[in-house]
């Protein structure tokens, strides 16, 4: 990761700028009408300077990101296209890649994926030919040599962001500053974080980052989570694997009548963004929710994060051939 | 060659070794898989997974856990497993040598290698052989 570089995208540049940066999860649509789409979008417009389009999340099948990704292009929101490698081989990966990049997403994100057998279709073949770090340095050979993984050349390059994921609260947690390091050597250059409730772990893990000389090299944005619920928080921590919710989280959210319980997340959200903003080395957040979309505006407005930075006048590149 | 349930990679390709090479891809088999459980994909990086087996994890990660192990330390696709790379990361730790290893990007698997001798492709270099980006990738200086 260059600090000189040439932004590629909104979310490159307000990095670059040294802005701390908001990004969120649209949430995922089972809809053939593109209005579906649109209508999630709207609800971040404004609030988030770039959002996750996820891929068949929790193992889930969903409509593709690359089509979301699209979407948001079109309706001038800059998408984080994520890319997961449970679902298709490096083949299909990379034609995605360079897809996606003649479609006009600028940012990508590299992971493996959870797996199919957390999801509504356990049957399936898992795919897994390479993993997130293969992937990572597959989209560097695409933008930076300009070829596939193969050697094969391309006709024009891909130019986009390039991201990971890392997950500081799941063993082995000694080990995970020096996976981050590995995901930079492959050529992450920001990583998104798994969901953050437990911030001594977040701190130790920035702390070691920093020993490490990692975060010289790579933007870190702090994974929020904003539960709507206290069953939703028990939900996480029993149903998504890797996710630490503390017990004090729990007790906090069943400390609230049921009715009082949304507004108890969006204020637990609250105070989860002001600390990680002050852990040296994070570079922004990343917002979460389920079935709660319309909290991410008002975290992100209580933070005082508002306004967003304007993206420049150059976004949503059309079609070439549309009207 | 025997193949457990919670093996996922797809079937070997190469055809069955013959000559001087079966007793000796038997001789391997015996051994690795008797000390590491291992899985033969040929391209061995068992120095850098502190001798963990990387083809044991049900997502034949070799770049390290992915972000789904269990707080207490299991797998997430078969929990009554310990994750293969929290063994890799204890382990690889209390190995005299190649400690280092773990911290460096492996290469993608070969898929054609499976169920051949790691330890003839070793001496051949076959192991060594990578898609031309990919070599490219690793001469690369970084930025």
């Amino acid at each position: 990761m260059r600090r000189d570089a040439e932004p590629v995208s909104h979310l490159h540049r307000l990095l670059l700028a040294g802005e701390f940066v908001v990004t969120a999860e649209m949430q995922t649509s089972d809809s053939a009408d593109p209005a579906a789409i649109a209508r999630a979008a709207e609800t971040l417009r404004g609030s988030a300077d770039a959002v996750n389009c996820t891929d068949n999340s929790a193992a889930h099948t969903h409509v593709s990101a690359l089509a979301a990704s699209r979407l948001l292009v079109e309706a001038g929101i800059e998408p984080v296209m994520q890319l997961v490698c449970r679902d298709r081989n490096r083949l299909a990966l990379q034609a995605d890649l360079l897809g996606a990049a003649t479609l006009g997403v600028r940012n990508v994100v590299c992971m493996t994926g959870d797996d199919v057998s957390a999801g509504d279709h356990p049957e399936a073949k898992p795919i897994y030919d390479i993993d997130s770090v293969h992937l990572i340095r597959i989209a560097r050979i695409m933008r930076d040599q300009g070829t596939y993984l193969s050697g094969r050349p391309l006709a024009d390059r891909p130019n986009f962001l390039i991201g990971a994921v890392e997950n500081p609260f799941a063993p082995p947690r000694d080990f995970r500053p020096m996976r981050l390091g590995t995901k930079i050597e492959a050529g992450a250059e920001f990583i998104q974080t798994q969901i953050c409730f437990n911030l001594d772990t977040m701190r130790i893990f920035m702390a070691r980052c920093s020993e490490l000389g990692l975060l010289d090299d790579v933007w870190v944005i702090a994974g929020v989570f904003i539960p709507n619920s206290a069953r939703g928080a028990r939900y996480l921590r029993d149903h998504v694997p890797g996710v630490d919710v503390p017990d004090p989280v729990i007790e906090r959210m069943d400390a609230g009548r049921p009715e009082r319980q949304r507004e108890e997340g969006i204020a637990l959200a609250l105070d989860v963004v002001d600390a990680v903003r002050q852990i040296p080395g994070v570079s922004g957040i990343h917002l979460m929710t389920i079935n709660h979309e319309e909290a991410i505006p008002r975290v992100v407005e209580a933070a005082g994060l508002l306004p967003r930075p304007e993206p420049a006048a150059d976004r949503a590149p059309p079609l070439s051939g549309n009207p | 060659m025997t193949r457990s349930r919670l093996d996922r990679r797809p079937p070997p390709t190469e055809p069955p070794a013959t000559g001087l090479h079966r007793p000796l891809l038997a001789v391997e088999r015996w051994t690795k898989e008797t000390l590491w459980d291992c899985r033969m994909c040929g391209q061995c990086i068992l120095h850098s997974t502190g001798l963990t087996c990387p083809m044991r994890c049900p997502k034949n990660l070799r770049n390290g856990p992915c972000g789904g192990t269990l707080q207490d330390g299991h797998c997430e696709v078969v929990p009554e497993m310990m994750c293969v790379w929290v063994e890799a990361w204890e382990r690889s730790r209390r190995l005299p040598l190649w400690r280092e290893h773990i911290e460096h990007v492996e290469r993608p698997t070969d898929w054609r290698l499976q169920e051949t001798s790691s330890w003839e492709n070793l001496v051949s270099g076959r192991d060594k052989e990578v898609p031309v980006g990919w070599a490219a990738a690793e001469r690369r200086p970084a930025d």
